[in-house]
Order: C-alpha cells, then structure tokens, then sequence
C-alpha cells in the first residue's frame, strides 16, 4: 500500500502541494494531469528519488521519508520504475540493461538471468534486439526496453512513467494490456502515468488527476467520465475550452 | 555612484568568495561519503577495471609523449645555465630535481584532467541528464559504489602510475637532449642524478601525483554529478570541472611542496 500524506515540494516553484494520496494493495491506480501538474515529480518523491519538503510517504508500514540515503536504497529494492526518459544505461546493450536488476540485486545464476532477461525482451516485442545498443533504438523501442527493465524483478511496487510515449496505437494497447495482466498476477500495486487517457481509463482501477501539484480528483474511472468538476471534464474531453 | 559601484564590487567579490566555499564545502562532502564507503570497501570490481583500461592504458601514449618534450625542455632551459658555469655535472641534478618533484607531477596532471576528468565530467553529467544516476538508485543501486568510487580509485592509482612512467620518460628525454644539444655523455647525466637526488625527491613527486589524481578525481565526479540544465548543462560542467581541477592541481600543489620541502 502506499499512504502519501501532505507532501509538498518546492523547486523553483511549488510543484507539490499538500498532496494527499492513498493506493490500497494490489490496485493499479491511474496518474493523470497537464504538462507540468507534478505527476512525475510525485512518483518520484514516492521512489525517494526526491525528497519532499513537508508531507510523509508510508509504503507497506515503512515511513520512507524518514529514512536515510543508505536505507531507502534498500527499501527501493522492492520498487519496479520506468522513467518518463527511459532512463537506459547508455553503456550496456539491450539485454545488459533488462539483465542489470536481476545480476545486482539476485543470486541467480547467469544463464538463468540471462533466460529471463530474453524472454522479457520476447514479451515486449523485442526478441533479436539483444545485443544492441540503446543508441540504436527508436523511441518507442527504447520505451519497450525500460518497461522489461522495470518488471523484470517481479518487484511489489511499480510505478510507470509514460508507459506509451513514443508507441503506436496497436503496440501501446498490448503495453498497457501487459502491464496490467502483471500487476494483476503478481497482486502488485501499482501507479501509471499516461497521457493516452482512453487506454489508461481501460485498465487502470482508479484515476487521480492533479493540477498546478494539487490533487483535484481522485475517484474511480465512472465518476471521473461522469465528474462535475470542471477541469477533469475538461481534461477527460479534451477540450480546448475550459479552465485549465 | 561610486558607493553603489562600490557595494556592487563589495557584492560580487563577496559571491563568487561564497560560490568557491560552496564548491570546496561539496567537494569534502563527497570525499567523505566516499570514503564512508571503503571501509568496508563498497564498490563495483567489474567498473574497476573498465576505467583503469579506459582512462589508463589509453591516456599513456600522450602523457608519455608529453614527459618526454618535458625532458626536452628542461635540459634546454638547464643548458643555458650549465653552459655558462661550464657544469655539465649538474645537468642530470638540474633536470630530475624540476622534473621529479614539481613539473613531471603537474604537468601530467594537467594532461590527465584535460583527457581524463573532463571526459569524466561529461559521461556523469550526460548520465545524470538523461536520469541513468536515478535509474540506478531506482534500482536499489548506489550510484556513489557502482559508479564514483571506481572512477575515483581509478583516477587516483592511474596518475600515480602514469606518473612514475611519465617522470621515467622525462629523464630519457633529458638525458637524450643533454648529450645531443650539450654534449653531456649519458654517463655523467646519471652520475649527476643518482649522486644529487635521494628518493624523497622522487617520492615527494609521486605523493603530489596521488593528491592531484584525488583532486581531479573528486572535481570531475562533483561537476558530473551535480550537472543541471540539460545538454547545455553538459559543457558548462564539463568547462567548471577542467578549471575547478586544473585551480586545485595548483592550490594543493602549494601546501604539499610547504608540507613536503
């Protein structure tokens, strides 16, 4: 379960505004906002990979915003994150990327890894891409990379950043598809960010929309089509009209 | 006018004081939490070894080179003097005295921040711009073990080493020049030298080499890692940590000769 309660964060200006956020076990909740709304930055302050000014995060009973640099990296060890940029290690092929959790983190022997590294790759798409670079992907090959990466520990907490950026129509449905086929089998518990709402809509348990690093509704997926708020019905519509 | 010029010099004097304290502050800050992690000694072999090839056994063709005209220059630069006290005697004194304790150490250092800590800088700061340095600690890695501290241990035994190359090339050119410029037989070079200098000198030069690739070190990982502003961010880290180094290679270079005299 994750708890965020209060959290706020401040850079140049408030991005994070007395977020108050709660992701019971097991479900998958959707992330959705404008450019700039904080959806990133709140993943990101979940991982502790930034550090919220005031506020607590609590995941599974652990206040991790109280812990040191050293013990939240072993907390992290049960957190799955694909990055908004892929975040790809630039210096080791495919499989050496989709492999790296698994050689560092496991006792697993190498061909073992190795086996399971080859058919997340198959599972994404991507058999026959082992050996290359990430430099010599497209976009949405790169996106397909860091997705195996990030499920490939089985990890309890999985966090997406823009699983479908850069996909076509087809590919981003079996993205989507797979990643909540996963999340339901392993009773994982999950957050996604997308912009591709319809897709999201379809797979997601809940949905949370933030604004300016505010929560503005958190509900499930009927409420937010059928929302009297002003911004998610805008947002949800797409329309150019509107208060956002 | 002049007192709002005045408070405006005052001003920016005292800012760019704070913004060095700032840097300095960092650079302790991370040397420490590095240091945290050798004992017990955390960090990855498999990095270890991949940077002492690629920041060793590929910088040692331009150092070398670069030691031997140093060798050069200090026996022409020698020969003048030499020459009109007719003391060829000392020329092997002259040019390893220079060369082992002071211009070997530097001036491969300065080679070595050029070369190696930039290259450093920019491959941290790109990985830091393109969120690998997240994606590592995502994974329950620690960047400062998988990443730095190689690059550190590496940075540090590989410019003593090269150094101790690098000073062994220097007497070669010496020695080759003062007998074809000077006509000063090999034989009396090494006299000269093994007769006048101790293994301190030799040592002394070596330390500094070990202190400099800390310096280098430590400067090139700060800038890398604290990088910010995208690919424009890149050169400007890259372009802080060559002078941050280079001012520090000299800044150290002085409280070890006082420490080391």
């Amino acid at each position: 379960m994750i708890q965020v309660h209060g959290v706020s964060k401040r850079f140049a200006s408030l991005v994070l505004d007395d977020v108050h956020l709660s992701v019971p076990r097991g479900s998958l909740v959707g992330l959705v906002g404008p450019g700039a709304s904080g959806k990133s930055v709140l993943v990101k302050a979940i991982t502790g990979l930034v550090r919220p000014d005031a506020g607590r995060i609590v995941v599974d009973g652990q206040e991790l915003t109280s812990l040191g640099e050293l013990e939240l990296q072993a907390a992290r060890a049960r957190f799955g994150m694909l990055f908004q940029q892929n975040a790809l290690f630039d210096f080791m092929t495919v499989e050496g990327n989709v492999a790296f959790p698994l050689r560092r983190l496991t006792t697993l022997a190498e061909p073992e890894i190795r086996a399971r590294a080859r058919d997340r790759l198959a599972r994404v798409g991507l058999a026959g891409f082992e050996d290359r670079m990430p430099a010599a992907l497209s976009g949405g090959q790169k996106k397909r990379v860091g997705i195996a990466r990030a499920t490939i520990t089985d990890a309890p907490i999985r966090l997406y950043d823009e699983p479908a950026a850069g996909l076509d129509p087809v590919t981003s449905q079996k993205i989507f598809d797979l990643l909540r086929e996963e999340q339901r089998a392993a009773g994982a518990t999950a957050i996604m960010i997308s912009s591709d709402v319809d897709r999201l809509l379809s797979v997601v348990d809940r949905i949370v929309m933030m604004v300016r690093g505010r929560v503005v509704f958190d509900g499930p997926v009927d409420g937010a089509r059928s929302s009297e708020n002003a911004m998610v019905r805008q947002f949800l519509r797409g329309e150019t009209e509107g208060p956002l | 006018m002049i007192a709002g010029a005045a408070v405006r010099a005052v001003s920016g004097i005292g800012s760019a004081f704070l913004g060095i304290a700032l840097e300095v502050g960092s650079f302790g800050v991370l040397t420490a939490r590095l240091a945290r992690r050798l004992a017990p000694p955390d960090f990855d072999g498999t990095e270890l070894r991949k940077n002492f090839y690629r920041m060793g056994v590929r910088s040692l063709p331009i150092v070398l080179a670069t030691a031997l005209f140093t060798g050069f220059i200090m026996t022409i630069q020698a020969g003048v003097v030499i020459g009109r006290y007719d003391a060829e005697g000392l020329i092997g004194w002259a040019a390893g005295f220079v060369t082992l304790r002071e211009v070997g150490p530097i001036l491969i250092a300065l080679m070595f921040s050029g070369r190696v800590g930039a290259n450093n800088t920019a491959e941290l700061a790109t990985m830091t711009v393109t969120e690998q340095v997240d994606g590592l600690r995502a994974l329950a890695i620690d960047p400062l073990s998988y990443l730095v501290l190689p690059r550190v241990i590496a940075m540090v035994v590989l410019l003593f080493l090269l150094t101790v190359w690098g000073d062994l090339f220097a007497l070669i050119g010496a020695a080759v020049m003062g007998e074809v410029m000077l006509g000063v037989s090999r034989h009396v070079f090494l006299r000269g030298l093994l007769d006048m200098l101790g293994l301190w000198d030799l040592a002394t030069g070596l330390i500094k080499s070990a202190a400099f690739g800390l310096m280098i070190a430590i400067a090139s990982c700060h800038f890398g890692l604290s990088v910010k502003g995208g690919a424009p961010g890149v050169g400007r880290a890259v372009n802080a940590s060559v002078v941050a180094a280079a001012a520090g290679v000299f800044v150290v270079d002085y409280f070890l000769t006082y420490l080391l005299r």
